[in-house]
């Protein structure tokens, strides 16, 4: 690697030794007998009381960066060269006992995922009074006052009692906060913050993210941010490294690497950032494809009449393909009573959807908003309330008429390694839709399947492979060609992109829209991110605790929101107010 | 926590009436007759099969002979062996014994099962594990009364170190052997119990999270890792010692302890029915007793469960 | 964000790119074959010698079961009563018995006995228990309360103490009734695992994907469930085989399992009790060859659960 070129004119100004220096970092992982090359050559600084972020997709070797600083690397991983200057002092091949010495006293962690990284069995206070006591700060009755009050500092109300709770007892956020806490509690000089809030809801991690600055400034402690998100970095940080497999691509100034991205890749990254894009993506010419597809519509709709049901006839049907009605779902929930308790999970909700078009349904963890997709598929029976598809009431479909309404709505979920069948070939995967239904024989089918991987980009040699051979983005791209299989009029895509790297979002989002064009899809599109919103949607409608809150076109919901919540939601996006520049 | 305890008791009463029913519907239910069934391949005289007749109500339709049962049961009254005692008298007398050889072997299987299962959890994938995990292997796979007949035979016949039977009032260091053999198999499990679940904790978040607050590696794996890992070896732990009291049966049979598995190795060998239906009876309660216990435990170790 | 100055070490870098080449976005690697599951789990498997010996040991089992002629022209019930106890010689290579029967005969006709009642009853138990198990996990509600706790029944009666108290009253034992009273109570477990297998997979998406496309839910359960519940149940069967064995072997040794009529381990080392102070060979022979049985079905349980049941890992 070579030595860092100045590309700024800004002359350097000398304030201090940097904390935390990496130069030239390699760290190696032994799989299978093979050594594979995590890091390769990395090259960071960090000054005291300054906020670094590390940017890159997962595999880029950001967080493995991160572990090497703090001597945390997995047991199959270790540094194999370079340099890890902290204070001045090489600490690439330190010993155990010297990092037990640095942790926590010098150096914070505060890690990704509060949910697992709390231990269920002691109580947060217990959590926190071992990490004073650990590192000599505080002792017996002291240890106790003190760990109070670092909840409190960390933001928690009612602090002497939340002590004594356990971890199953707190929130996400709640959790979070107490492990800031652990983090910032002996006061270290750099606090590593890996991902800290990607587990979180975008308004409670926005008040953590604000919190932890406040109390970094105050206390002068320097923070290296480990994160996905480069909106978020940017807004952080004051200074970005971008990774990607491995190696530094791009560092610099926050603000000028958003602005005049040099390197393809981060300007790859910076294109692509949903937090960052400012307007619906645009596939050919989409006004006539919407009056294409609304045409057609009218044609199946007829189709579909003569076939079976005398449905209400009218011009919604035509217009508006689903339609849900004062919607209500409650679920039972096993408490600790007898008779447990009743969540209210939908709370009457109305909207509908035009044919051709996308609408978003946002909420955070909680809305309602993945509930109100089970009904739509009917998936779920609705307490009360009603779903029309086509103008159609789906209760009261009897069995032969839901399995035809099966053919002309799929879904898309979330979770990429759970969607497929992971016995299953992709053909098989592929091709069962067509099976279930019917549909041609064996080789009219095949050539459907293969047209259909085309569709989603996918070489045809994939059609042998098993889902655990592909991708994240790629198991997407196949759940997609299982839903467009029966060429159905909607498709439910629940949390479809949220699972994925920004670049492979980015992909899908395009491809998914492109379909739509294509095929004169509708789309009912179901996430918590309303960054991807735009991207995507031509209405939204925004849920919060199974309630609607707010129902809009996209353009109305970003320049002009009615609510206070859907203004939350809008200014907790990160980034969003950052400016780009030509 | 009181809702837990109390949906668990509830659980329990149809499974204590199904098990019993089933035991009982298994010795008076099938095909032939049960009273001579019950003698087995001992000729039975007449006055005997009339007194056994009447005892367990045979002319009674069959719900109501099992409701006498269950009534027996619950006045402690399980009729007479062969011999002529009361299986209550033997019951009391063999009971104490039985007990202290299962605690032994309890103890034997907790203090080496968890060390070795521990040591090979922390050092995952080593020379130690691996040899350790075969050689619990081994001592699963060969069945109690071999390992029973062959450290009888070592110990106490070739190097002579025990008195190869027990016999009378057994005392401790007399029941170290045959508590040993009793526990080896649970020792084998609880060792590759501790040793999976340690193994698994140690890559836990919050013990990589624990190492980062400054915890020194001592603390780490005996406060965060070994305290986790327990929770389902102590819970394994209590339902065995229900298990040990009807796995004595072998062993006491070939150490010669009088305990409640040579009361009933014996009234198996002589094919004494009716003691066989009393004595597993309450072996079957006593199993599902120490279940109870376990969940119980649970709640006590798990602070998720304690709540709910 | 204010402007601050840029301090050393952090001046804006660009690598330069012919260091990092960019790669397509998420291209398909084509490079490896393709392989299933199972083949992931077969290649992973023949490589092992936690799998490949106790297989080995196992046909052989199988063989000698199936073919005991082959291995022994000596008849093993014939007693030659004045050579009782005495030890190996030509034709005899592993001595008498205290009845004067061919020890190396016995021990390899006695194979046959501990293979089927142990093949026997994992089938019984792996059908009766997988069937209960995948319908009270697919299907949960009222279905699953009801045969949950008729599980729990059953599983109250430990396996050994249940077989004593129903073997005791049976008539007529032979490897049948052996096989179908050890499954009697050998089955709840098989319905344990399975039911805690197919609830996981029942929350996969794949599951509701196919419910979305219309399957039927016995289809679903057939197609998508089931093939993914099994692994750990193909685990629970092959150590359950071994325990089987183990069993069978405990009740013969205790006089109420095989008939002395059929020649088997248990009823051998029950029958060489009485001498084993003064010739504990001949008593362990028979104990050898259970335990390398049961052993080998563990040992092979191990290597398939690595292999197949990604929870139970021991490595």
């Amino acid at each position: 690697m070579t030595e860092p070129t100045p590309t700024t004119a800004a002359r350097p100004v000398d304030v201090a030794a940097p904390l935390l220096q990496v130069r030239d970092l390699h760290v190696d992982f032994t799989s299978g007998g093979k050594p594979v090359h995590a890091v390769r050559g990395v090259d960071l600084s960090v000054y005291p009381g300054q906020t670094v972020a590390v940017v890159g997709e997962s595999g880029s070797g950001k967080s493995t960066s991160a572990q090497a600083v703090i001597g945390l690397l997995p047991g199959n991983g270790r540094v194999v060269g370079g340099q890890i200057l902290f204070d001045g002092q090489d600490i690439a091949h330190a010993s155990k006992k010297e990092f037990v010495a640095l942790r926590g006293r010098h150096i914070g962690l505060v890690p990704q995922d509060p949910m697992s990284n709390l231990n269920p069995v002691w109580s947060i206070g217990f959590q926190i009074r071992e990490a004073l006591e650990a590192n000599g700060l505080a002792k017996g009755a002291a240890a106790k006052k003190r760990t109070v009050e670092l909840l409190e500092e960390a933001g928690l109300g009612d602090a002497a009692r939340r002590a004594k709770q356990y971890p199953h007892e707190f929130s996400g956020g709640m959790r979070q906060r107490a492990l800031i806490a652990i983090g910032l509690s002996s006061r270290p000089r750099l606090l590593i913050a890996d991902e800290p809030t990607s587990a979180l809801d975008v308004t409670v991690q926005r008040q953590i993210l604000d919190h932890l600055d406040t109390l970094t400034a105050e206390m002068g402690t320097a923070v290296l941010l480990i994160t996905h998100d480069l909106g978020l970095a940017a807004e952080r940080a004051e200074h970005l490294v971008v990774m990607y497999k491995g190696q530094v691509v791009e560092s610099g100034p926050a603000l000028e690497i958003l602005q005049r991205p040099q390197h393809p890749y981060t300007q790859r990254l910076v294109s692509a950032a949903p937090s960052l894009a400012s307007r619906r993506l645009e596939s050919v010419h989409r006004a006539e494809v919407v009056e294409h597809a609304r045409a057609e519509a009218v044609h199946v709709h007829e189709q579909a009449v003569e076939g079976a049901h005398a449905a209400v006839e009218g011009d919604t049907a035509t217009t508006n393909v689903i339609e849900v009605r004062n919607l209500v779902k409650e679920f039972h929930l096993r408490g600790s009573g007898l008779r447990g308790e009743t969540l209210r999970a939908v709370d009457d909700v109305s909207f509908s959807v035009r044919r051709g078009t996308t609408t978003a349904v946002v909420g955070e963890s909680g809305s309602g908003k993945s509930t109100v997709a089970q009904m739509v598929l009917s998936l779920l029976p609705a307490t009360s309330g009603s779903v029309l598809f086509d103008g159609v009431d789906l209760t009261e479909l009897d069995r032969r008429e839901l399995f035809r309404f099966r053919r002309r709505v799929q879904p898309i979920f979330q979770n990429p390694y759970g969607s497929l069948d992971p016995s299953w070939s992709i053909f098989r995967t592929v091709e069962e839709p067509l099976r279930v239904h019917g549909v041609g024989d064996a080789k009219s089918r095949e050539a459907r399947v293969r047209d259909l991987l085309e569709k989603v980009s996918l070489p045809a040699s994939a059609l042998r492979r098993f889902p655990n051979e592909l991708s994240g983005g790629q198991r997407q791209r196949v759940a997609i060609a299982r839903a467009l299989a029966l060429n159905p009029e909607v498709v439910v895509c629940d949390e479809a992109v949220s699972a994925l790297d920004v670049l492979v979002q980015g992909q899908i989002l395009t491809l998914l829209n492109d379909l739509q064009a294509e095929l004169g899809l509708t789309y009912l599109f179901i996430t918590h991110d309303l960054a991807v919103v735009r991207q995507i949607a031509d209405d939204v409608v925004v849920m919060e605790k199974g309630k609607l809150v707010e129902s809009a076109t996209t353009d109305e919901v970003f320049e002009s929101p009615k609510q206070a919540y859907t203004k939350a939601l809008l200014e907790a996006i990160p980034g969003g107010s950052i400016r780009l520049g030509a | 926590m009181g809702w837990y305890i109390g949906r668990r008791l509830l659980q329990m009463v149809p499974v204590f009436f199904g098990a019993t029913l089933l035991i009982y519907a298994l010795v008076f239910l099938l095909p032939g007759d049960p009273i001579l069934a019950l003698f087995g391949e001992r000729p039975a005289s007449p006055a005997a099969v009339a007194e056994l007749r009447d005892r367990y109500n045979l002319d009674e339709p069959f719900i109501v002979q099992y409701l006498l049962f269950i009534k027996g049961i619950f006045t402690l009254d399980f009729g007479e062996s062969f011999s002529g005692r009361p299986v209550i008298e033997q019951l009391a007398e063999a009971f104490p014994v039985t007990i202290k050889l299962a605690l032994i072997a309890l103890a034997i299987e907790a203090v080496f099962g968890i060390a070795f299962g521990f040591l090979a959890g922390l050092r995952r994938g080593g020379l130690f594990d691996s040899t350790v995990l075969f050689l619990s292997l081994v001592v699963i796979g060969i069945p109690v009364f071999v390992l029973g007949f062959t450290a009888q035979y070592l110990f106490g016949v070739k190097w002579g170190v025990v008195d190869p039977t027990v016999g009378g009032d057994p005392s401790f260091t007399e029941l170290l052997l045959p508590g040993a053999v009793l526990g080896a198999l649970s020792f084998a499990y609880v060792l590759r119990l501790t040793r999976n679940s340690v193994a698994e904790a140690l890559s836990a978040d919050h013990v990589r999270t624990a190492t980062a607050k400054g915890l020194a590696r001592p603390r780490v794996v005996t406060v965060h890792v070994l305290r986790n890992s327990l929770i389902p070896v102590v819970t394994f732990l209590g339902a065995d010692l229900g298990a040990l009291m009807g796995g004595a049966l072998v062993t006491e049979g070939i150490f010669n302890v009088p305990g409640v598995g040579r009361l009933l190795y014996q009234a198996v060998i002589r094919s004494e029915g009716p003691t066989v239906v009393s004595v597993v009876t309450v072996l079957v309660l006593v199993y599902l007793l120490a279940n109870l216990v376990v969940d119980l435990l649970y709640a006590v170790l798990d602070p998720r469960i304690r709540y709910v | 964000m204010s402007e601050t100055t840029v301090r050393p070490g952090q001046e804006h870098y660009v690598a330069p790119l012919d260091t990092t080449p960019l790669a397509a976005v998420d291209a398909v690697d084509e490079s490896t074959p393709s392989a299933s599951l199972w083949g992931d789990a077969w290649k992973q498997l023949r490589r092992r010698p936690l799998f490949i010996v106790p297989s080995l040991i196992i046909v052989l089992l199988v063989v000698v079961a199936l073919f005991p002629s082959l291995f022994t022209s000596v008849n093993p019930r014939y007693q030659e009563l004045a050579r009782a106890l005495e030890g190996g010689s030509q034709g005899h290579p592993l001595g008498f018995t205290r009845l004067g029967t061919d020890v190396y005969a016995r021990l390899v006709h006695g194979a046959r006995a501990s293979i089927s009642v142990g093949l026997l009853t994992t089938a019984i138990v792996v059908v009766v228990g997988g069937v209960v198990g995948a319908l009270a996990g697919f299907f949960g509600g009222w279905i699953d309360a009801l045969l949950s706790r008729l599980v729990d029944m059953f599983f109250a009666l430990p396996l050994i103490l249940g077989a004593i108290v129903m073997l005791q009253a049976l008539q007529g034992r032979n490897v049948w009734t052996v096989a179908l009273t050890l499954s009697l109570f050998g089955w709840p477990q098989v319905a344990r695992i399975m039911r805690s297998s197919v609830l996981q997979v029942r929350g996969n998406e794949y599951v509701t994907a196919a419910k979305s496309l219309g399957l039927g839910r016995f289809s679903t359960l057939a197609r998508h469930v089931l093939p993914n519940a099994l692994g750990p149940v193909i685990v629970i069967a092959t150590i359950s085989l071994g325990t089987f064995i183990a069993a069978e072997a405990t009740l013969s040794f205790l006089g109420i399992g095989l008939p002395s009529s059929v020649v088997s381990w248990g009823g051998d080392i029950s029958n060489a009790v009485p001498s084993v102070r003064t010739d504990p060979w001949i008593l362990l022979w028979p104990s050898i060859a259970l335990s390398v049985t049961v052993l080998s079905f563990l040992m092979l349980g191990d290597a398939l659960r690595d292999a197949l049941d990604p929870k139970g890992r021991t490595r």
